[in-house]
């Protein structure tokens, strides 16, 4: 049988690099943005007053950062406030949030669906109905169509 | 309201004749079929069989009553009325790609089109040598250019990109026309010049953050001093020339919305995946955007009472007690639409506009009846 004995190294290079018609997105720059106020969102939740601790956590989204570790972190802290929740006071949760805020829980909530782990879906799939309600299919939309996301 | 199916395919696009009697439609192919209107029915006068691939614009000047397509076969043509029939001309356009839209000019002296080779074609004819020639804005267009408007002044052009911007552009072309007066939207217009760009990251600050969606279409006032589009990210967006830095966003709880037309200088009609179409508000003071309502009346389905049994047999067969569901369809349109245009009153005073979509369908709407089924419908 007949080897091929040239090289195919040219098999692994990225030709979409190349292209000068490549689109890139704008950079803006994103390297202030921490997340969320951990030690804030913590006391909060201790003090049980669970809706203002949903408000700071949706405070300075971690959107425009590259920084992979920064949006984890901001993730995690975003699904503890959620889990502290009863189910009976999800609804009204929500309501407190402006349009702004429903779109910003959209994107956090698809974001914990990508990594599920002992309860979040459960916890996060109740949350999805109620932010549905309020902020209706156009949400989902924005977050499948954004560019930066959490 | 008047419903007319025309085929069980999607329309692609539709241009109406001066007076409403006969509407050009592309049936999804290459080809163009012109309807006259016969009484109550519909009757096909014309076949237009010229482009190579799918026709995706059509306009139809009202006074000088020529059509110009353009397709996928990046090829336009400008079809004139010679004794019965229509006569094609070719346009280059010097593009490598699908064209995407096509629209005459207010004076009907040149037409755009916009294509996927990220520019935009602005073609006038040149008397001397008896030909279409055309000239690109190219810069700083990066994508796909997918609807185009012009301004009344003849020189201004709104497009909407797949970049996710809305930009005006001027298309001044000094061998077809004079200089413009100033407008809101600037003073000094060269050929491709760009006097506006909507933000995908400047504009009002959002924590949602910059990219929005394609920018599926745009519409110029009958001013020209409002521009309004609609983004795949379920956004309708309103700005004024002259007031840089506002631009009103509304983010709908809609699908997103494929077409838009201003019917008063305040209301804005707009259509799109959810089949229906919808009103909004622009409150210049306020400078806000707001919901008006859905524009569709729903037939009122007789509900009867349910006998125990057919409760059983709907559970066992849907596993849901009712007859109907949620997902019939009851607005008028069965699928997407995809276009729409103003019949009569122009965009200041319309009172009658039409939609096609992609369930093959033309929708006529009448804006007075409208008010009155729909409640707390103000049209300003």
């Amino acid at each position: 049988m007949s080897k091929n004995t040239v090289s195919a190294r040219f098999r692994r290079v990225d030709v979409d690099e190349y292209d000068e018609n490549k689109f890139v997105d704008e950079e803006d720059g994103g390297e202030n943005q921490l997340g969320p106020d951990e030690a804030e969102v913590d006391s909060l939740i201790r003090q049980g007053n669970l809706v203002e601790a949903l408000h700071a956590v949706l405070k300075n989204p971690p959107i425009n950062t590259k920084n992979q570790n920064v949006k984890e972190r901001a993730e995690g802290l975003v699904l503890k406030v959620l889990s502290a929740f009863k189910s009976s006071d999800i609804e009204k949760a929500v309501q407190s949030l402006d349009k702004n805020g429903v779109d910003l829980l959209m994107k956090y909530i698809y974001k914990g669906f990508e990594r599920p782990s002992e309860n979040s879906s459960a916890v996060l799939l109740q949350w999805h109905e109620k932010a549905l309600a309020a902020g209706g299919v156009g949400s989902i939309v924005r977050v499948l169509t954004a560019r930066k996301t959490v | 309201m008047a419903y007319h199916s025309f085929l069980l395919e999607p329309i692609s696009c539709h241009a109406w004749n001066k007076d409403r009697t006969q509407i050009a439609l592309c049936p999804n192919n290459h080809e163009v079929h012109i309807y006259k209107k016969d009484g109550t029915k519909w009757s096909k006068i014309h076949e237009l069989k010229e482009h190579n691939g799918q026709v995706t614009g059509i306009d139809w000047a009202p006074d000088s009553n020529r059509i110009v397509t353009c397709g996928a076969d990046r090829n336009a043509y400008v079809w004139t009325l010679k004794e019965g029939a229509w006569k094609p001309t070719l346009v280059i356009l010097r593009i490598n790609r699908a064209a995407r839209c096509v629209k005459w000019s207010p004076r009907e002296n040149k037409f755009a089109v916009g294509s996927g080779s990220r520019l935009i074609s602005i073609c006038y004819f040149e008397q001397e040598n008896d030909w279409w020639v055309c000239k690109h804005i190219k810069k700083p267009i990066r994508s796909t250019i997918l609807s185009l408007d012009w301004h009344p002044n003849n020189v201004l052009l709104a497009a909407g990109s797949c970049d996710f911007k809305c930009r005006v552009f001027s298309a001044y072309i000094k061998e077809v026309e004079e200089k413009p007066g100033p407008t809101p939207w600037g003073s000094k217009m060269p050929f491709g010049e760009m006097l506006f760009e909507s933000g995908g990251s400047g504009a009002a600050s959002q924590t949602s953050g910059g990219g929005g969606g394609w920018v599926h279409s745009v519409c110029f006032s009958h001013s020209g001093n409002r521009l309004a589009w609609t983004c795949h990210d379920s956004t309708v967006s309103v700005a004024e020339g002259g007031k840089t830095g506002t631009v009103n966003s509304l983010s709908s709880e809609t699908l997103p919305l494929l077409c838009v037309t201003f019917i008063t200088e305040n209301s804005i009609v707009a259509a799109g995946h959810d089949c229906y179409p919808v009103l909004f508000v622009y409150d210049s003071a306020k400078g806000s955007l707001a919901f008006g309502g859905k524009l569709d009346v729903p037939k009122q389905a007789a509900q009867k009472g349910i006998s125990a049994r057919e409760r059983f047999q709907n559970l066992d067969r849907r596993a849901s007690e009712t007859q109907s569901t949620d997902k019939d369809l009851t607005s008028l349109h069965k699928n997407s639409i995809s276009q729409i245009s103003v019949l009569e009153g122009g965009r200041n005073q319309c009172t009658k506009f039409c939609t096609t979509g992609m369930d093959g369908g033309m929708g006529l709407w009448d804006v007075k009846t409208l008010e009155s089924a729909v409640k707390n419908l103000k049209i300003v």
